[in-house]
């Protein structure tokens, strides 16, 4: 008795050079949680977006229900009961629930009738999917969680039948994880269909009951998830085996080469971020710092960079002060100490986008030979310069003269660390090295990190993937409320632990 | 209409037909204010490309002003790549005039090239000089320049003013302004050189600062994408939190790229008081440095397109003004309406036809490639 709600037949579409989608077909049954999984840059997204009508496609049709649609915009697809909740949310900070979810539906000048029955239909959406949000409060008193449940629920009141999630765990709890899939089987039950959009093999194996592969803009396989397995469906997905752990030796931690004592760091809000934290990284490791997004880890990682002011405590690097509250050294002496940083945000602050690849890979050593002289930049070195680095950490397309926001993020990402860890520095501070990278390019990154751990440097690994910390690090600490509520060393523990440290609960 | 893929457009596309496309349909416009003025708009192209083109003291004026929006058109660029919007072009350039003159004046027992080149100096420090408060403001106190540099506009004025009725006035006559300047000091013009090959021609304002403005443009293109000082402007123009994480300091940048800005205002004193009036009149920059604003954006800031930019605007002024002594109803502001068009059609309506026009070429293109 299955039957097709969603049916994709030859989807094409390209983004200049880039070959997106290629004649992808997918049929989704109605009342199942579809996972579709791929490497970043695989073309999930652009798929997703389509059937939600921000993109139109170059070619192919669409049949919802049987009967094929043309979807403009995600108007069209709402009326024709799509939903999609996107990875940043798109919800209106200072309103309340209630408002966010009415908007563009308020359906009456003065407030009324129409308010109070919206109301009760989003009482009865939340009572039937256990959702448990009060209507009244205000997003910016929401948690992560609860804000996607917004989303949800906004999507539910519109009059979905096919929910979209694009990557809905990256930014949630352990536990708010298992929250959201108890509230999507709910959904399931109800007759709902659920696609789900990720890179993460452990929801599609607990949630799906069937899964499609994506590689490169391909659709490379269809499959029910109870004929599949992990190792399986991540052969798929980058097209050959992968070491889902990694090798790595064993530590040879050697002698203390940066350490933070009883650091204070406030936030541009003038709010104390960062409290009393003590932190001692050692030669030849790799110190994970653990924690949820807004927990202070960015503000840290500033400080600890000569970016933010310190407001308290001192910061020392090879024994030598560097940084108190009075005197602290710029990003640029920083590095000259050989110290280098690798930032969480790599658009907002690693990379300047509209620059050309060759001129991000010279940027914070644009001043040293022979990259300039005299203030002139020498362009033909800079160039063999990028050549040389960007073939090294396999860099695509090589090259130079492209802008770079028209290199995939995995990419840009590879620009930045191939800069930085050109430069073989003493300590590496790196912020979420993998974020919204691909499998392959994962590996090799992690490979580069455990390589200059392996040569003696101390690196202090900042990052939400818990995966990541417990695969790289060889202590970790995890972060809550600016205080480090927990030390534990990578032999004896659970992601579990984790992940109730990281909620605060213990 | 889908988003046009934008590394398919040839550069030609984007960077001469769309501008060219926006200019046509600006001067249709205009036509077309010409014609409710009652005058027959054909007539009056043929009078800005005579006026402008036609003979050779016009076409020498039409130089003349295009050295001016050089000047103006590059300063407002410079500080644009470092995303500051310096609108005080006007109000540098007055007081680089009032820093030509002193330096002029003063340092006379000098030989003349060394006079000049310390004039030139002298422009530039002093426009710097009155660019470096907004800058000092924005950097330190976030006092934003669209504000401060308008302001400062106003105070220079009202300084020169004060300056040319109170204390520089040459008091043996009564209008506002200096006395002149040595008659050897005046920078050689057009009409000099023409003298030199045995051409006699009839006085035109053009003189040797045209030099200038091109050596001003060749310094900016270095300047901006060949130094280290230009590649870190840009980087705290296009990402301010990049540059702070990469050591370089948008203190430091936003200072010194107001202040090179304002020293290329400050030389379009340079050609008013050595080139052309040889002494300060009240009211020189003459809405030069507005204009520049223009020119620059229609440049792309890119010297390479101000140029072009500043001479169309320098067509203008000059044909615009030869259409008023022919057409008695149109008046010189109806000509300031038509340079509004321009601004209006390729600054703020830039985009307006531009995926259209990308997307039929990238359209043609392929279907050329495939076929």
């Amino acid at each position: 008795m299955v039957s097709p709600i969603l049916e994709l037949t030859n989807i094409n579409k390209s983004f200049g050079h880039v070959h997106a989608n290629k004649n992808i077909n997918l049929t989704i049954n109605k009342g199942t949680i579809h996972g579709i999984i791929g490497e970043n840059g695989a073309g999930k997204s652009t798929l997703m977006s389509i059937v939600f009508g921000l993109y139109q496609a170059n070619s192919g049709t669409i049949k919802v229900n049987g009967k094929e649609i043309n979807l403009r915009s995600p108007k069209d697809s709402i009326i024709n009961g799509i939903g999609m909740v996107h990875q940043h949310f798109m919800l209106v900070e200072n309103f309340t629930v209630l408002e966010n979810i009415i908007l563009g539906f308020e359906g009456e000048l003065v407030f009324g009738k129409n308010l109070e029955k919206a109301k009760k239909d989003l009482k009865d959406l939340c009572d039937t999917y256990k959702l448990n949000i009060d209507l009244n409060s205000t997003i910016s008193d929401l948690s992560v969680g609860f804000r996607q449940r917004v989303e949800i629920l906004k999507s539910l009141y519109r009059g979905a039948e096919i929910l979209i999630l694009d990557e809905p765990t990256g930014v949630l709890t352990p536990q708010e994880v298992d929250e959201l899939f108890k509230i999507l089987r709910s959904l399931k039950e109800e007759g709902k269909t659920i696609v789900l959009i990720t890179h993460k093999l452990i929801e599609i194996m607990d949630l799906t009951s069937e899964v499609s592969v994506m590689r490169q803009g391909e659709m490379v396989g269809h499959t029910k998830t109870e004929n599949t397995n992990k190792e399986q469906l991540a052969e798929m997905m980058v097209g050959r085996s992968v070491l889902l752990r990694l090798d790595k030796s064993e530590v040879k931690a050697g002698e203390v080469l940066f350490s933070v004592k009883n650091l204070t760091v406030k936030d541009d809000l003038d709010v104390t971020r960062v409290k009393n934290v003590d932190l001692e990284i050692r030669a030849g490791e790799i110190l994970g710092l653990a924690g949820v997004t807004g927990n202070g880890q960015t503000e840290l990682l500033e400080a600890l960079s000569g970016i933010r002011k310190v407001e308290s405590g001192e910061i020392y690097l090879e024994g030598k002060k560097v940084s108190d509250s009075q005197n602290f050294l710029d990003p640029r002496e920083l590095k000259d100490k050989g110290l280098a940083h690798v930032p969480e945000d790599r658009q907002r602050m690693g990379l300047v986008t509209d620059f050309k690849a060759y001129e991000n890979l010279i940027f914070g050593y644009h001043d040293q030979q022979p990259f300039s002289k005299s203030s002139v930049l020498n362009h033909r070195d800079i160039i063999s310069h990028s050549k040389k680095i960007m073939e090294e950490y396999d860099v695509r397309p090589q090259s130079p003269n492209l802008i770079t926001s028209n290199f995939s993020g995995g990419n840009q990402q590879k620009i930045i660390l191939s800069r930085e860890l050109n430069e073989n520095p003493k300590v590496l501070l790196v912020g979420q090295p993998t974020r919204g990278v691909d499998i392959g390019a994962i590996e090799f990154i992690h490979q580069r990190l455990i390589d200059m751990r392996d040569r003696g440097a101390a690196i202090l690994l900042v990052s939400v993937e818990l995966d990541e910390v417990l695969s790289l690090s060889d202590r970790i600490v995890v972060m809550f409320d600016g205080k480090i509520v927990g030390e534990k060393d990578n032999k004896n523990v659970t992601d579990r632990e984790l992940g109730l440290l990281m909620a605060g609960v213990v | 209409m889908a988003p046009v893929d934008k590394s398919k457009v040839p550069w030609w596309v984007s960077n001469l037909i769309v501008p060219l496309v926006n200019l046509t349909l600006a001067l249709l416009v205009s036509g077309l204010f010409i014609f409710i003025a009652g005058e027959n708009p054909y007539e009056a192209v043929r009078l800005i490309i005579y006026g402008s083109f036609g003979y050779i003291e016009g076409f020498a004026y039409t130089l003349y002003y295009t050295t001016n929006f050089v000047f103006t058109g590059l300063a407002f660029a410079v500080a644009f790549h470092c995303r500051l919007f310096n609108i005080g072009g006007e109000g540098q350039a007055y007081i680089g005039g009032l820093g030509v003159f002193l330096v002029a004046i003063n340092f006379s027992f000098l030989p003349v090239p060394i006079v000049w080149l310390l004039s030139i100096a002298g422009a530039v420090v002093f426009g710097a000089a009155w660019a470096f408060i907004p800058a000092y403001l924005q950097a330190t106190r976030g006092s934003h320049v669209v504000i401060t540099t308008i302001m400062f506009n106003f105070i220079a004025a009202s300084l020169m003013v004060f300056l040319l009725v109170d204390v520089i006035r040459d008091t043996a006559q009564m209008g506002p302004h200096t006395v002149a300047l040595p008659k050897e000091q005046w920078f050689p013009s057009f009409k000099d050189f023409a003298g030199l090959f045995g051409i006699k021609i009839r006085y035109s304002p053009l003189n040797i600062s045209f030099l200038l403005a091109i050596a001003a443009s060749v310094f900016v293109w270095f300047l901006v994408w060949k130094t280290r000082w230009g590649y870190e402007m840009r980087a705290v123009g296009h990402n301010t939190q990049a540059a702070i994480y990469a050591g370089i300091s948008p203190y430091k940048n936003i200072i010194i790229a107001m202040c090179i800005s304002g020293g290329l205002a400050g030389l379009l004193g340079v050609n008013e008081i050595l080139g052309v009036h040889h002494k300060i009149v009240a009211g020189f920059p003459a809405g030069y440095g507005f204009t520049g604003i223009a020119v620059a954006l229609m440049g792309r800031n890119h010297p390479i397109g101000i140029f072009p930019a500043a001479f169309l605007f320098g067509i203008l002024y000059q044909g615009g003004s030869e259409v008023t002594f022919d057409m008695p109803n149109i008046t010189r502001y109806m000509f300031v309406a038509v340079q509004g068009v321009i601004i209006l059609f390729s600054g703020a309506l830039e985009n307006l036809f531009r995926p259209q026009i990308e997307s039929f070429f990238v359209n043609r293109l392929n279907i050329k490639a495939s076929a």
